[in-house]
């Protein structure tokens, strides 16, 4: 892909500012990472061989008799059982005496015959952020070997909920802003290019709608509909759609008086055509301003309606949960540095970025 | 040249009024207009260039505007090639755009700095016609080439061009899809001097060529002269007086005509001692609140009682010839003839 020479500037300054570029490349490499949190923190295997075939329970559905089990259920990879199974080929001695078998099995055969070995190939962090551990004393249990940043009250291990979680803050963002700037950018641009009656009646609307107590709607809407991720962000698109609009609409409102506005009008070009292709690029740096704000606002919802409880179901690996923990156990300090530290980098990590991106959309910035 | 052609004309506008509302008080009521044109009439022949001149701000660049339908019009007609433009729908009207364009007065405004040059003059193409990239990309180079461009700027940005340039650019675009009209608003007035000569000589060859009409909307008067087959001159929103070319250069009929013209600067020096200057007091009144009567009449050397209750018509007077004047008004009625025994004349 061929940039074009103003892009090409854009993208020069924009690494020249070293603080956003390597904030951006520490970003792409903490969400892609998290993008993979399935392969990383798990319960379930990533790889099984088992008499020769390859399975991949992190992703597909095994019932225990696969393995040579008595169960029509998922196999229990962490019980010592089926592992026993998986290694021994399914061989019966494993409800007996599976530490033993396995001990046995390393060398290829049990008890004097030769057996199909197979392996098993677990995750880095073999908990996902829902298993519920065997911990010694009470959850929260403090880091240790096993949990290096702790379980949480309910004894999950809190460094899988923190990857996941930040994956879910990031997508939620993601998504809510994506979705919220193209509507809010595409009602401020019919606001302000058609200006007049439109503007007015248009404005007078989102009056009403901002007054409304977004808050409870949530509220209410989770009591009836149940909660869950997709009726959350939709609802967030709903009542954050408008913070563009009064930026999108003031650039344009501005811009339609322009010279080759008028002059792509006389030319007979669409109405849309002029919106988007003669007027939007102008309006681009005031939109990029606000982002940052919308991005970081936007996680702080969440954080805070998880916080409150109104957000998400509990089950959710989600960080507001886990500040609420942690104020709700003061004596494991571990959970509020892990909440404190992940919220800080990531809103750190996300403002440095989106800083560089508006400085280098700036025109006058002038750059040595 | 043009007298010749009595068959019918291309543009037709009839007293076309430009309406500007002023808002105000408490509650934002209309409390007034902004009288920008008001009740102006003329024809446009096919080949031929009618000249719109007038000091700033009498409401020539709103006329080239309106006749395009760039505002909604308050009232009046105007009909191009037989389609009428004052009231047809959004959809009708884009539909008609390829007919009739508009060449702009500040070249570097009015191309978007964003786009190329091939973009730039691609994009009536794009919005009106169905080609493939090959033809279009062809049918710009062409356009490039029709107006003095190198080709080899296509893929290069607005401001790395000179004025001229900028401005070939700019007729370049208007000339996309095959106008038959195009209103020039003040397209040499950004120039250098040096410059402007090979724009409107551009325009003239253009016009030879592609057999255009153009409306060329200038305040430069010897510049119209050189270009237009007739000239309209305007004061605050009215066409004072319409009519051929060489008659109104040689023989101006309105006191504002003269006026005007004895203000156009005489190379000669020995020349130039000699003549005759009419400078006239005062300045041009508000078009929100003209006054009674002629517009005219508060700087009119040759103000009579009647200018100052009753409004002239605009009427032809010799063949081919309109003004709108008391002085010139034909014997209709008596009164007119009463009020011409104590005119006031105050040459200055």
């Amino acid at each position: 892909m061929k940039l074009s020479p103003l892009n090409q500037r854009r993208w020069r300054n924009f690494r020249r500012n070293k603080r956003a570029f390597w904030s951006l490349i520490i970003f792409s490499i903490l969400f892609g990472l998290s993008l993979f949190a399935e392969v990383i923190a798990n319960e379930k295997p990533i790889l099984v061989q088992y008499r020769g075939e390859y399975f991949t329970p992190f992703r597909s559905f095994y019932p225990e008799t696969a393995f040579g089990g008595d169960f029509r259920t998922e196999a229990e990879y962490r019980d010592i059982e089926v592992q026993c199974l998986i290694i021994s080929g399914g061989l019966e001695e494993c409800f007996d005496d599976p530490e033993d078998v396995i001990e046995d099995a390393q060398d290829g055969e049990v008890a004097g015959s030769d057996i199909e070995k197979g392996w098993i190939l677990t995750a880095p962090i073999p908990y996902s952020y829902n298993t519920v551990n065997d911990i010694d004393g009470t959850a929260p249990s403090p880091p240790d070997g096993d949990h290096w940043l702790g379980t949480d009250n309910a004894a999950r291990d809190v460094l899988a909920r923190v990857i996941y979680g930040f994956r879910l803050s990031i997508l939620f963002t993601l998504i809510v802003t994506l979705a919220s700037s193209v509507i809010g950018i595409i009602a401020g641009a019919i606001q302000g290019y058609f200006g007049g009656r439109t503007d007015l009646i248009f404005q007078r609307v989102l009056e009403i709608w901002g007054a409304t107590p977004n808050l409870y709607v949530i509220i209410i809407m989770f009591a009836i509909l149940g909660r869950s991720f997709w009726l959350l962000v939709f609802l967030s698109i709903l009542f954050g759609w408008p913070a563009l609009v009064g930026v999108v609409r003031a650039e344009f409102l501005r811009a339609r008086n322009f010279e080759y506005v008028r002059a792509a009008r006389a030319l007979g070009v669409s109405n849309w055509t002029i919106m988007f292709r003669h007027m939007l690029p102008n309006a681009m740096v005031a939109t990029l301003t606000i982002l940052p704000f919308i991005i970081t606002g936007t996680i702080g919802a969440l954080a805070s309606l998880d916080f409150l409880g109104f957000g998400l179901p509990a089950s959710a690996p989600s960080l507001g949960e886990l500040t609420l923990q942690a104020k709700q156990n003061l004596q494991a300090p571990w959970l509020a540095f892990t909440a404190f530290f992940t919220f800080a980098i990531m809103l750190s990590l996300l403002v440095f970025i989106f800083e560089g991106v508006r400085d280098a959309f700036d025109p006058r910035k002038v750059f040595q | 040249m043009a007298l010749d052609m009595k068959t019918e004309p291309l543009v037709r506008v009839q007293n076309l009024k430009m309406h500007f509302p002023i808002y105000g008080g408490l509650l934002q009521r209309k409390v007034g207009d902004v009288k920008a044109v008001d009740g102006i009439s003329f024809d446009i022949y096919e080949g031929e260039t009618l000249g719109l001149v007038g000091e700033s701000g009498c409401g020539k660049s709103t006329v080239g505007r309106a006749v395009l339908r760039l505002y909604d019009i308050t009232d009046g007609a105007i009909r191009i090639d037989g389609d009428d433009i004052a009231t047809a729908d959004a959809g009708k009207l884009r539909s008609m755009r390829p007919l009739m364009q508009m060449i702009f007065q500040d070249p570097q405004a009015s191309l978007n700095p964003r786009m190329t040059v091939a973009d730039i003059i691609a994009e009536p193409l794009r919005e009106h016609v169905k080609m493939s990239k090959i033809e279009r990309e062809d049918r710009v180079l062409e356009l490039m080439d029709q107006v003095g461009l190198n080709k080899e700027f296509a893929n290069r940005y607005p401001h790395e061009f000179s004025g001229g340039q900028r401005q070939r650019i700019g007729i370049a675009r208007a000339l996309a899809l095959n106008p038959k009209f195009i209103v020039c608003d003040e397209p040499i007035a950004a120039l250098d001097v040096s410059i402007q000569a090979q724009v409107v000589n551009l325009l003239e060859e253009l016009q030879d060529r592609l057999g255009l009409t153009y409306l060329f909307i200038s305040h430069d008067l010897s510049m119209v002269r050189h270009i237009a087959d007739r000239v309209a001159v305007m004061y605050l929103g009215q066409i004072a007086e319409l009519a051929p070319r060489a008659e109104l250069y040689e023989a101006p009929l309105h006191p504002y005509t003269q006026a005007l013209l004895s203000a156009v600067p005489e190379p000669d020096p020995n020349i130039e001692e000699q003549v005759e200057r009419i400078i006239l007091t005062g300045d041009v009144p508000s078009p929100s609140n003209p006054p009674q009567g002629c517009n005219f009449c508060t700087r009119c050397p040759q103000v009579m009682e009647i200018c100052k209750t009753v409004e002239p018509q605009f009427q032809e007077v010799q063949p081919g010839r309109f003004v709108a004047c008391h002085l010139h008004q034909i014997a209709e009625n008596a009164a007119s003839e009463a009020h011409k025994s104590i005119q006031q004349g105050e040459i200055t």
